[in-house]
């Protein structure tokens, strides 16, 4: 990037435009990249691994599930128990439910949670503090406690067995989430920007939406996997708001102890492919879109 | 093009008084400058002429037009922060052409305005990049643009030259100068440095703790501040005060500065007639300070010299006169020994006098 193309004086240091230098790389600089590389490769084989070991054992056929030792490679690829257990009767329901569930939590979770976090960021108000506290209170009551009065209100509106019954469930355990993330966003995201906006003909809304919110762009996105997985990850307020309309995670569990392991297995893969996809979407944001630029 | 009238205004923060009841009044295409020391109040003055700060008390008028409850983008300004603010998801032209799209003008008539306003700044080659790729002066130089490419009625520039090196400081201050003489704009311009504030506007404003103290072209602020707080915080070095007492001595006014000797009180000394035998406070800057050798020092103050600072086009004397310190500034070839016994001449009407106990200048020295 070169700079210092209008300035006059070609020779003049300036302050933020100086490209960074590498170092001369020495040996050190060689055995710290060797560990750093050693160490990210360990931390993937530890989340890789098992979903690797799932995948393997979804796809291939039934018989195999039980050899031991375990070959890294499928010997055969057979797709029977996956289609075995998306044929059970109710999964792909649950599975469409579990999807629309996350979708609407997210949303919602968003939705309120931002503005939250963005008055928490941005203004002085009395109680700030406490609120701060006090918004992840709902995470502090143990769910279980909570359940039985909440599945008695939810039978007694009616929202008991429905996909939006568990969605709002889902976005008041989030929401604490939400709200504390996106405000360390807006934090970082000058106010002098949006400010700047305004006298440009912005109104308020208009400044967040064109300057602040593109900014925090990466923040919202890692706030939005955060409430997806809270959600679709969900088993015990699943299980105890739903019963014949189970989200996926319900349906699994209750399932679990009475099938077999091949079964158990293409359950496992199923659960895990819309989560990848979702973070699939969503990662770019999270790796930063404007580069190195939010400063 | 307009004039702004600041009636009053007052601002709180909490119980401090950040603005506290100024009244100015600043021309049409006049270049007013807002001087005052850090957490003076200068900023929020200018934010709340910008409307991003709601007043407490008072009125804004800006070219006749009464503003004080309008939002900031109704008052048809435009603002250069001192963070400069650019908009890093946009490239430079979309950041110099932002204010333009939002006020829905027509594509080709935006496209050339801000290629003018680029040119103008002379960025005209940065228009394609992303303000990550460009240096802090021309950031400043983008933030200028935004700004300008407005035409905006009234043009508000918050220390904008304070995050350049001095180098560039000091061009961008002379460039900067040229620009808003030739769009011919309002500026209120607000900084810390007394130097870019004699250097650029047609009127200074001076503010402490929140108060309006003068206001004033750069050399009436300087040759003749009001208090000493002025005298003090405008000039390089600050305004001398000396306390001195007002004798009457042949019919005329003297003012004897303690066992150092007398200064002839001649021009502006119908004040200090009254106050004779009180206290009153000499105000005197060090360029109006002649030193002389001791031998021909006849009827002179005396002094002492503590330090002598040979600078290039000047030599400054740091005097001791009678346990009181004094700055005066020499010629390069006048070059008093340390410790040296030497004659000051002061030119009596260069003279300020203040009340030594609210620090004001005496009325009748003018």
């Amino acid at each position: 990037m070169t700079a210092e193309a209008t300035t006059t004086r070609p020779a003049r240091p300036e302050r933020q435009a100086i490209p960074m230098r590498r170092r001369p790389r020495g040996r050190e600089w060689l055995l710290g990249r060797a560990l750093t590389y050693a160490a990210a490769v360990l931390l993937a084989l530890f989340i890789l691994l098992p979903i690797y070991l799932i995948f393997i054992s979804a796809i291939t056929p039934r018989e195999h599930a039980f050899t031991y030792p375990r070959s890294l490679l499928p010997a055969e690829v057979s797709l029977n128990s996956i289609t075995f257990f998306l044929n059970a009767s109710g999964v792909l329901d649950s599975f469409w439910r579990s999807v629309q569930v996350a979708f609407i939590t997210l949303v919602l979770a968003l939705l309120i949670g931002a503005p939250a976090g963005y008055a928490l960021a941005r203004y002085v108000f009395r109680g700030r503090n406490t609120y701060r506290l006090m918004v992840l209170s709902t995470r502090a009551f143990p769910i279980v406690i909570l359940a039985i009065p909440l599945a008695v209100t939810y039978l007694r509106i009616g929202l008991d067995d429905t996909v939006l019954g568990v969605a709002l469930m889902h976005t008041a355990l989030a929401l604490p989430f939400a709200v504390l993330i996106t405000s360390s966003i807006f934090v970082s995201v000058p106010r002098e920007r949006e400010e700047a906006a305004q006298t440009l003909g912005c109104n308020p809304l208009q400044a967040f939406i064109r300057v602040s919110l593109p900014l925090a762009l990466p923040g919202l996105a890692a706030a939005a996997i955060f409430t997806w997985v809270i959600s679709w990850n969900d088993v015990f307020a699943a299980t105890i708001l739903t019963l014949r309309n189970p989200t996926l995670p319900a349906k699994i569990l209750t399932a679990l102890t009475q099938s077999p392991i091949y079964y158990q297995f293409a359950a496992g893969f199923v659960m895990l492919v819309p989560s990848l996809v979702v973070i699939f979407f969503i990662r770019r944001y999270l790796l930063g879109l404007w580069g190195r630029v939010v400063k | 093009m307009a004039d702004i009238q600041l009636e009053r205004v007052t601002k709180l923060f909490k119980q401090v008084r950040a603005v506290d009841d100024v009244s100015l009044e600043i021309g049409d295409g006049e270049f007013v400058v807002l001087l005052g020391p850090s957490g003076c109040g200068k900023t929020t003055l200018l934010r709340s002429i910008a409307g991003l700060e709601q007043i407490d008390g008072g009125r804004i008028r800006i070219g006749g037009r009464e503003v004080t409850d309008l939002p900031p983008r109704k008052r048809k300004i435009a603002m250069v922060f001192q963070s400069y603010a650019v908009f890093p998801h946009m490239t430079v032209f979309e950041n110099i052409a932002f204010g333009l799209r939002m006020g829905k003008t027509p594509k080709a008539e935006v496209t050339r305005r801000t290629e003018e306003a680029a040119a103008l700044l002379r960025i005209t080659e940065l228009l394609g990049r992303y303000p990550s790729q460009t240096s802090g002066g021309q950031r400043q130089r983008i933030a200028v643009a935004r700004a300008i490419v407005m035409e905006p009625q009234v043009l508000l520039m918050d220390e904008p030259l304070s995050n350049l090196d001095a180098l560039l400081r000091l061009e961008m201050r002379a460039e900067l100068k040229r620009l808003l003489g030739e769009i011919g704009s309002t500026v209120v311009y607000v900084t810390h440095d007394q130097v870019e504030a004699l250097s650029m506007g047609d009127r200074i404003a001076i503010m402490n703790a929140g108060r309006l103290i003068q206001v004033g072209a750069p050399l009436e602020v300087y040759d003749g501040p009001a208090d000493r707080f002025v005298g003090g915080f405008i000039g390089d070095p600050p305004m001398n005060f000396l306390a001195a007492t007002p004798e009457r001595r042949d019919g005329k006014i003297v003012a004897r500065i303690g066992g150092a000797g007398e200064v002839h009180a001649d021009g502006g000394a119908g004040g200090l007639e009254a106050l004779v035998g009180k206290e009153v406070v000499l105000g005197v800057r060090a360029e109006n300070i002649e030193v002389v050798e001791a031998s021909k020092a006849d009827g002179l103050l005396r002094g002492r010299t503590l330090v002598v600072e040979p600078l290039g086009s000047h030599n400054l004397v740091t005097l001791d006169v009678d346990g009181q310190v004094l700055k005066a500034t020499t010629r390069p070839d006048m070059m008093p020994k340390r410790d040296a016994e030497v004659g000051l001449r002061i030119d009596a009407s260069r003279i300020r006098w203040l009340d030594p106990d609210t620090g004001r200048a005496l009325a009748a020295g003018e």
